[in-house]
């Protein structure tokens, strides 16, 4: 498979969300973010900075989250994705995305799937964060609404309800 | 083309040695994205198992790290106990994104003076191991950074891996920027102490063309402390440290600061780092 020239003559399979998804007649320059969003109809990830600043395209890749802005799509054939499509079960919204809401952590909800990507993230590897591990895994999202506070307490909450004894 | 293995990406890049070599892509793909690079053809190294991997041979007490070792690899674990100043410096790239896809071989390819990587490689005197297909070379990170986002590679080399000394004292990385996270360096400094041949190296980024050494700065602590096992130095010494450090840099006044700034960050960095190791 090649991986070359400038022309629209890219064709490759990415796993995404337990699918594998063709991809065909892509430039080899294409961001994952963009094959994500434009080739294969999941919008959730957003494209903001376009390098790597603001966290709002964050998808999860072999388990690490990443920006997928600044992922070759074609470079990432032999990797899981996981896109904030795939965190709620059968359309409802996952305990992360219900706790956003329910705290006020969502306000014009650009930066919000990157957020809601990375606490999942954080939680899978972390299930009980300080303050300053929330804080520093979400030091690649950038909020320019919610100041933060509102964001913090929703991933504490879920952190409690995940808790034993807690209503998850 | 896509490289099945380290063997193949040599084939690939001596019969093609004008390809771009990707690896995490955190540089490549804002070039692409927002200053119009039109890659022509691009050999990916980053699903290359052997390239993914660090090891420690304890016999020779060495560290030897894969080019496409992500720098989260390098911020906990055993690799951040046996070279603590490349896991400070790992900590403080970008996000924990850009620090979960960029990678050590791509900081070198890259090559850019406030690498953050490159200074704890200046201070360590690490070895990058540079292969073709009909060779290998060892280069000294002196020789490989050749000015600002320029190295020593020839057509049909990469960068497969680097070797860092482990060494019994202290060592630490620090950097200025305009806030702690997401932030690439104004000035940056990485010191080693080695208490066992009694000497403090002092490297320095973005204040020169490439990563530089404060040779002579390193030289006249020498002269004014026993650097054999722990030692004390006056608040005398750390100041005239920094002072000197500063006077052997050439920044440049840029988007990012001005040159004086960076000479004085340099002295506040070099004299708090020399405090932190004789404390």
């Amino acid at each position: 498979m090649t991986v070359s020239s400038d022309s629209l003559n890219e064709s490759y399979r990415l796993n995404v969300n337990g699918s594998d998804r063709e991809v065909n007649d892509a430039w080899v320059g294409e961001s994952l973010l963009y094959v994500l969003r434009e080739r294969l109809g999941l919008p959730g990830a957003k494209g903001a900075c376009e390098q790597g600043e603001c966290g709002s395209c964050t998808v999860i890749m072999d388990d690490r989250a990443v920006c997928s802005c600044l992922v070759m799509a074609a470079s990432a054939t032999e990797s899981r994705i996981l896109t904030v499509e795939s965190l709620g079960e059968d359309g409802r919204l996952s305990d992360v995305q219900q706790a956003f809401l329910d705290a006020g952590g969502v306000q014009c909800g650009f930066c919000t799937p990157g957020f809601i990507v990375a606490v999942h993230h954080l939680l899978d590897r972390n299930p009980h964060p300080d303050d300053e591990e929330i804080k520093e895994a979400l030091s690649g999202n950038i909020c320019r609404c919610t100041g933060y506070g509102r964001i913090l307490e929703a991933v504490k909450v879920v952190v409690r309800d995940r808790a034993p004894g807690g209503v998850a | 083309m896509r490289p099945r293995s380290v063997d193949h990406l040599l084939e690939l890049l001596a019969d093609t040695p004008e390809v771009s070599v990707l690896a995490g892509g955190t540089d490549m793909m804002v070039e692409i994205n927002l200053h119009g690079r039109r890659p022509g053809t691009v050999v990916p190294i980053g699903a290359l198992e052997e390239l993914r991997h660090w090891e420690h041979h304890t016999r020779l007490g060495t560290v030897t790290i894969g080019a496409a070792v992500p720098y989260a690899d390098m911020e906990t674990g055993e690799l951040a106990e046996l070279v603590p100043a490349l896991a400070q410096a790992a900590r403080t790239v970008g996000s924990p994104q850009i620090r979960a896809t960029g990678t050590i071989g791509g900081n070198l390819g890259t090559c850019s003076p406030a690498g953050d990587i490159l200074p704890v490689l200046g201070a360590l005197d690490g070895v990058i191991h540079v292969r073709h297909r009909d060779h290998s070379r060892d280069v000294h990170l002196s020789d490989f950074m050749t000015g600002v986002k320029r190295n020593a590679l020839r057509p049909g080399e990469f960068v497969h891996s680097v070797t860092v000394p482990v060494i019994n004292g202290w060592q630490g990385y620090a950097k200025v920027g305009t806030r702690n996270a997401m932030v690439i360096s104004t000035a940056s400094a990485c010191l080693v102490h080695d208490a066992d041949r009694g000497h403090v190296a002092l490297a320095l980024g973005a204040v020169a063309p490439t990563i530089i050494r404060a040779t002579q700065t390193e030289a006249w602590l020498s002269t004014r402390v026993d650097l054999r096992g722990s030692f004390r130095v006056s608040r005398e010494t750390t100041e005239e440290f920094g002072r000197r450090a500063a006077s052997e840099t050439s920044p440049i006044s840029d988007h990012r600061s001005t040159a004086d700034y960076r000479r004085h960050a340099v002295s506040v960095l070099a004299r708090r780092l020399l405090e932190r190791s004789a404390a």
